[in-house]
């Protein structure tokens, strides 16, 4: 096999997509058809859209789950569901739309416009990639396991003990829940690794860190706070397992353990987590609403840096989703002023986009449409998320509606709007067809009237008193006219999506071809063709400021940006590594080639929790040799990839 | 002014050192695991700072084994940085002694571990101290196994003639994972061994 040299000047040529030059680069990066290509692809495009698709229809189901919740609660006294169904259901919606959509929709839009965007040949770990989406669909589908044969979880999404401890929920629905969790946190921690270097090693020379785009700074914060908080969530799980299966006392008060450890354990993950799955969304509309005001995004540097701080105040909150729980005064009011100082860099972030729109020369596009409707709702959400700050207001809504209505203003709208908006932004580049703008508008409209017709007066019951999680509620108690307006505004939000799931498949068929840049936007990956080749760039380009193809109508820095003539980088498949703070290049990259062993690893780790959870020791034992084995396959060093000693040639 | 944003010199090829992805993957595993043990070690706090009984149950934990264990795991951080030296200046003889070395003293270590586990008058199950000392410590075991696999794998790849003076990435990214697992012994020792004589 020929090896690598230790040093080489790389070519630096001139070169379109159509020469020669490129169609060798395509057959080397291209992943081939049939079931073993389809197994073993480590293309981020091919992987950021799985991620896209497979979250969506997690988004469905937990949208299923919604529908039927609000039919059994559109009057009082309904008999559709027992409380035990309604308890499984409004679990597995929380679970369904906070972990198997919410962050992987976002990790889907960044596997597939990374490297487009930062203009390298892939992410810095390719084969990483894969395993973070079998192990993420793995856990997915683990987890609706127990839903399939009636045995769901059922005491939430954030599952607090006691309920969930063994002597009051015995079944094995809270063991699938919790070793699932921790498959899930490997997936989303091996995913936050990847987009960390590739961030800090894969951007094309000349990007430096003040140039990246901003769901770039985005999706690394909330990948960061992920490094940080997931392991609390594993950790929180797997101890759960333990007291229900083994008889040990960390949560067990009798032993001399604490319910509460619980609720730390898992609100220091859940707020972080909170801000990793609106950060990058924000993000989204940081880069696409200024490209339909014609102008860019007012105060980028401020952008970047609140979005930052979210992150880090965001550790430093926990506390708040446990006000009633008897916490010290003291303590109450350090994380209720910490919660308040989130405004700060959430207001900072609302005001460049309004600035944006106020001066610009706003495209009244579907796509401006969602991230203007997301900035009204966004505000919306933070105000009830302010008022919650204050302990004595959230002493009085805590368990009530207004904390349903609050998280979905705040979800919905942050995640929810912004995805809508950025696929139809971004869809034209991935499929290389337009969106329909006469269906988006519908599209939007409904959702948006829907959106706000169906939660808003989740407060009012809130208010009203109404608490959360009741499968049904008495005649008289004034609950009956707002639960009949969010039950119909919750339909009219679903006609909006089911809208826009038609329209994504009826324009992939007969959409308007796209072109490389519909939008006349700026980034990066709008200089490739839509949808991209498979190696994206056939050189690599050279970046002179942050918005590459408005050179010719901004002022900018010293150089231009060039995207035709640049490393060429053929040997094999090869990117280049830059340095992390200013993109000056440092290395040639080798790549690996496309492999099954992430898939297998990932079905091994599968192999390791169902034998845990059914207790089959052997089970465990034998998988994780074949994980042990699957890893030293893969890590094993590569001549080709440059990682042996030099036998030099080639 | 044209050319002057390309820079035509030499660039290393591959996995080089720092250079080598898998170099800065490694910090952000350390980083994430870190994390992990900085949660286990917060619930032995939480909960020690919530007993209303004596903590620990059954007095302070004695020193005889775990003492030791924790210098024979330092020494093994020196014999493994020791190893990746050598192999930095290719020399692989150097690599493999020092490595059985820090294999040897990591299994020492976990034989120490698995002696001191026997000892203990109390079990898995029988508070949540118990839960919490044979939590931390297998967590930390399993962490020193997965260490020793490394190890052993670098050792057999230096068999096989893999590294040198300029390849040996594996090598330096397979060490830091070892010096972790040590210095995050340093944090259960201190939490476990130490703590308890301090209040």
């Amino acid at each position: 096999m020929a090896s690598t040299g230790a040093f080489r000047v790389p070519i630096i040529a001139r070169e379109s997509d159509s020469s020669p030059t490129a169609a060798d680069l395509e057959r080397k990066w291209r992943t081939p058809a049939g079931l073993i290509g389809w197994i073993s692809s480590v293309d981020h495009k091919e992987i950021g859209k799985r991620y896209l698709v497979t979250a969506f229809l997690f988004l469905i189901m937990g949208g299923i789950e919604a529908a039927v919740m609000r039919a059994q609660l559109i009057r009082p006294n309904q008999a559709l569901l027992s409380p035990e169904a309604y308890n499984q259901l409004f679990t597995m919606h929380g679970v369904t739309m906070i972990f198997l959509y919410a962050m992987p929709v976002l990790s889907g839009f960044s596997n597939y416009l990374w490297p487009l965007m930062l203009g390298s040949r892939d992410m810095a770990f390719p084969r990483l990639n894969a395993f973070s989406y079998w192990t993420f669909l793995f856990a997915g589908i683990f987890i609706y396991a127990s839903f399939i044969v009636g045995q769901a979880p059922d005491a939430g999404w954030f599952n607090y003990v006691p309920y969930t401890s063994r002597e009051y929920n015995a079944g094995p629905n809270i063991d699938d829940y919790a070793l699932g969790m921790v498959l899930f946190g490997v997936s989303q921690t091996v995913g936050g690794v990847n987009f960390i270097v590739t961030l800090f090693r894969t951007r094309a020379p000349g990007m430096s860190i003040n140039r990246v785009p901003m769901m770039v700074w985005g999706t690394l914060t909330a990948s960061v706070g992920n490094l940080f908080a997931i392991p609390a969530v594993s950790l929180a799980f797997f101890l759960l397992w333990l007291d229900r299966q083994f008889g040990t006392h960390f949560y067990d008060v009798t032993g001399g353990g604490q319910p509460l450890l619980w609720q730390h354990l898992f609100w220091m993950f859940g707020h972080p987590w909170v801000y990793a799955i609106v950060l990058p969304a924000m993000g989204i509309v940081s880069d696409a609403l200024p490209v339909f005001c014609r102008r860019p995004l007012v105060g980028y540097t401020a952008v970047a840096l609140a979005t930052v701080t979210t992150m880090i105040l965001g550790f430093g909150v926990w506390v708040h989703h446990m006000f009633a729980t008897g916490l010290p005064p003291l303590s109450l009011s350090f994380f209720s002023a910490a919660s308040m100082t989130i405004v700060i860099p959430s207001a900072v972030a609302v005001f460049a986009w309004i600035a944006t729109i106020w001066t610009g020369r706003p495209v009244n596009k579907t796509a401006f449409l969602f991230f203007a409707g997301f900035v009204f709702v966004f505000v919306v959400g933070g105000v009830s998320g302010f008022m919650t700050a204050a302990v004595p207001l959230d002493w009085q809504l805590t368990d009530t509606y207004f904390i349903v209505g609050h998280i979905h203003y705040v979800l919905i709208g942050i995640n929810v709007f912004p995805v809508v908006g950025g696929i139809y932004y971004w869809f034209p580049k991935m499929t290389g067809k337009l969106l329909n703008e006469t269906l988006g508008r519908w599209n939007f409209w409904l959702m948006f009237i829907g959106f706000n017709v169906g939660f808003f007066p989740m407060h009012i019951a809130g208010l009203l008193g109404m608490p959360r999680r009741i499968y049904t509620y008495p005649d008289g108690m004034g609950w009956n006219t707002v639960n009949l307006i969010t039950s119909l505004g919750a339909y009219l939000f679903a006609i909006g999506v089911l809208l826009f799931v038609i329209n994504v498949f009826r324009s992939a068929r007969f959409g308007r071809i796209a072109g490389p840049n519909p939008w006349d936007a700026p980034g990066l990956e709008w200089t490739t063709p839509s949808p991209p080749l498979s190696y994206n760039f056939a050189v690599i380009p050279t970046i002179g400021s942050r918005y590459p193809l408005w050179e010719d109508r901004l002022e900018h820095g010293p150089s231009d940006s060039y995207v035709e003539r640049g490393y060429l980088l053929n040997r094999r498949r090869e990117t280049i590594g830059t340095t992390a703070l200013d993109a000056e290049p440092d290395v040639v990259l080798e790549m690996p080639n496309d492999t099954v062993a992430p898939f297998i690893v990932g079905l091994a780790l599968v192999g390791i929790i169902c034998g845990a959870l059914f207790h089959a020791w052997w089970a465990v034992v034998a998988f994780v040799v074949v994980t042990l084995a699957g890893t030293i396959v893969w890590l094993w060093p590569e001549a080709r990839l440059g990682q042996t000693r030099d036998i030099v040639r080639g | 002014m044209a050319d002057a944003a390309f820079v035509h010199e030499a660039l290393p090829v591959g996995s080089k050192g720092r250079h080598a992805s898998g170099w800065w993957g490694m910090i952000a595993l350390v980083v994430t695991e870190g994390a992990l043990f900085a949660y286990l070690i917060f619930s032995y706090f939480y909960i020690a700072s919530q007993a209303h009984a004596a903590w620990p149950p059954a007095g302070r934990p004695h020193l005889w084994i775990a003492v030791p264990g924790t210098i024979i795991l330092i020494v093994g951080s020196f014999t493994a940085r020791y190893a990746e030296v050598g192999i930095r200046r290719g020399n692989k003889g150097r690599l493999i002694g020092g490595m059985a070395i820090t294999v040897v003293l990591g299994l020492i270590f976990l034989a120490l571990q698995g002696l001191e586990w026997h000892d203990k008058p109390f079990s898995f199950t029988s508070s949540a101290y118990s839960s919490l000392y044979f939590t931390v410590t297998g967590f930390h075991m399993l962490h020193v196994a997965i260490g020793l696999v490394i190890i052993t794998m670098l050792m057999i790849w230096t068999g096989l003639d893999y590294f040198g003076a300029k390849r040996h990435a594996a090598a330096s990214i397979g060490a830091i994972y070892w010096h972790f697992v040590t210095v995050v012994w340093l944090f259960v020792f201190s939490t476990f061994y130490i703590a308890p004589y301090l209040g």
